[in-house]
């Protein structure tokens, strides 16, 4: 773990900000028959927001699970900063830097924001919990959102999926991270929030995280990332800078109306 | 206050439905709109139940308050609140732990089995606590690696222990009569308060800066709150459950002791009104039975409600027929108020 994380740091020097922090080369995981990716290769820019694009099933989140340590690749290999890395648990991949902002907001709805924000990294003293400096970090944590700003001694169970979405994104940004993977982060949300859950998300790499972006929202794509990956059937079908595409051309890479 | 206000969900200050944030500003009214709501009822059900109780028992009869019959309704209590406590850590995470009645027989069967095999009472001591410990590791073991589901593994394990009891026993009970041992639950430091009224409380303590204080405390609400999210922040869900089993096997041995002390013989014969009463004493504190949300102090007054319940009937000359009726009656109407928790 320490000698991982030793590797880490030389190598994303800013001579070469825009390389890749992440990369998939020929990543290949079945489960039984079914072959959920197949040899892709990917890379996520230092500082840019990527976005994972394709249909439902074409394999997107079981491609951010391999980067999260959630699964492993049967063949093929992650490289982190160009050094290839094999995360056993989620636990670990954390611990290189990489977060996940999941789907299904793993908050616990009965815990407060600060213990949610603190989730299995409570700050401790003399083995007991730090509550007061928990709370009071957690406070700054939070009150870097800006918007709408939740209380921290408040249970998750009252917040709006806006707030929690923030409070999940929070957690993720927090604890120097490096990478930011976030699966459909507005999915559940309505338009206000999306707007300022967009907002977090730029600010997050203009604070130099890299994000990884899996959306289904085109315009969302295209307003707020560089690099766009599509997915379809488990194989990464094309690669396009944002700038350089247009959302028509997305469609028809994911339908598979444009061969890549 | 911060306490309360973070560690306990039953506790006073969460906020209700009917106040608020903005309405703080006038303290004495949202206290008086808190109290109108059936939440807050609903939250201090036990307290509330519990002073009802005394109030009508001491109305039709006086002598229920006095200093005999408390002190005797403590001392009752002490094995009930340790055992309700165990069950709330189990509950806690959403399990339930069905043999925890058993497993206490099978404590104190083996206490009761070693002092007749001339070991020193600290063995002995040691011995119940350790049978605890060890049936409440396998309840964890197959629970959280086997996967099998609680129910059906502590339900095995309540005739397993039932039936381990009764054959190391050979159904034959040890009495156990040593003068410092049988006085601990007569004598205390305080008038009213036995010795062990006193390890219940420091039990209770213990389990409430456990479960509010520690890092483990807030993985096993995690993991009963939501077992995702635990897991996805690289919580062990599955050796919290083992850890929580094991503390419920743990502490039924040590209510072993306690219910020897109290009975100076070791019947071994499985009773399970502990086990209705503990899960009970969880319901009546507001702990939530899917999990999360949990209180040391709801039980404890749980359980001390149910034994004031018993007694006072017992005093009032009610016949013993009636006493798991009233249980019975007083548990769902109990549940019937948790609905309208927050």
């Amino acid at each position: 773990m320490s000698a991982l994380e030793k590797k880490t740091v030389t190598p994303s020097g800013s001579a070469r900000a825009a390389g890749p922090i992440l990369e998939a080369r020929d990543v290949s995981l079945s489960f039984g028959s079914v072959r959920a990716l197949q040899d892709v290769s990917v890379t996520v820019g230092a500082g840019e927001i990527t976005a994972l694009v394709g249909d439902n099933g074409a394999g997107k989140s079981t491609l951010v699970r391999c980067f999260s340590g959630v699964h492993k690749p049967q063949s093929g290999e992650v490289l982190l900063d160009g050094a290839p890395v094999s995360f056993g648990t989620p636990e670990a991949a954390r611990g290189a830097g990489i977060e996940t902002v999941h789907q299904n907001l793993a908050l616990v709805e009965d815990l407060t924001v600060w213990q949610n924000l603190f989730l299995n990294r409570e700050l401790t003293r003399f083995g007991m919990l730090d509550r007061r400096r928990m709370r009071a970090e957690a406070q700054k944590m939070v009150s870097t959102l800006a918007v709408n700003v939740p209380e921290v001694t408040s249970r998750v169970r009252r917040l709006s999926g806006g707030q929690r979405q923030a409070v999940s994104i929070c957690r993720a940004a927090g604890f120097s991270s490096r990478l930011v993977i976030m699966d459909e982060p507005t999915a559940a949300l309505g338009v206000q929030e999306t707007a300022r859950v967009e907002e977090l998300i730029l600010r997050l790499r203009d604070e130099g995280h890299a994000v990884l972006l899996i959306s289904h929202n085109f315009d969302q794509v295209m307003r707020l990332s560089q690099q766009v990956w599509v997915m379809r059937a488990g194989r990464c079908v094309a690669g396009r800078r944002t700038d350089a595409t247009t959302g028509q051309e997305i469609v028809g890479l994911i339908t598979g109306a444009i061969a890549a | 206050m911060s306490t309360a206000a973070t560690g306990t969900p039953a506790g006073p200050s969460a906020p209700s439905k009917a106040s608020p944030p903005d309405s703080s500003g006038g303290g004495g009214q949202a206290a008086f709109s808190r109290l109108a709501t059936v939440g807050f009822w609903a939250d201090w059900a036990a307290l509330v139940g519990l002073i009802v109780l005394v109030a009508v028992f001491t109305a039709l009869d006086p002598s229920f308050l006095s200093s005999g019959n408390v002190t005797g309704m403590l001392s009752a209590s002490a094995a009930l609140v340790i055992l309700a406590v165990a069950q709330t850590f189990v509950v806690a995470t959403a399990g339930i732990d069905l043999s925890i009645a058993s497993v206490t027989t099978l404590g104190i069967v083996v206490l009761g089995q070693l002092y007749a095999g001339g070991q020193p009472l600290a063995v002995c001591f040691v011995g119940a606590v350790l049978a605890g410990l060890l049936a409440g590791l396998v309840n964890g073991f197959l629970v959280a690696k086997a996967k099998i589901t609680d129910f059906v593994v502590t339900l095995g394990m309540l005739s397993a222990a039932s039936g381990l009891a009764l054959v190391l026993s050979d159904g034959q009970p040890v009495t156990v009569t040593e003068g410092f041992f049988f006085d601990i639950s007569l004598d205390g430091p305080v008038e009213m308060v036995s010795w062990i009224v006193v390890a219940a409380i420091v039990v209770a303590v213990i389990a409430h800066v456990v479960l509010f204080h520690t890092r483990f405390g807030t993985h096993v609400l995690a993991t009963g709150g939501s077992p995702e999210a635990a897991t996805a922040t690289g919580i062990s869900t599955a050796r919290v459950k083992v850890a929580v089993y094991a503390i419920a096997g743990l502490l039924a041995g040590l209510a072993a002791i306690i219910i020897v002390a109290r009975l100076g013989s070791t019947p071994p014969a499985a009773n399970t009104t502990y086990l209705l009463n503990s899960v009970a004493a969880v319901v009546l504190g507001g702990v939530s039975l899917f999990g999360g949300k949990a209180s040391i102090l709801g039980p404890v007054f749980g359980a001390l409600l149910l034994t004031v319940l018993l007694n006072g009937l017992t005093t009032l000359g009610v016949s013993q027929y009636y006493q798991p009726l009233s249980v019975g009656v007083v548990v769902v109407a109990a549940a019937f108020l948790m609905r309208f928790q927050k």
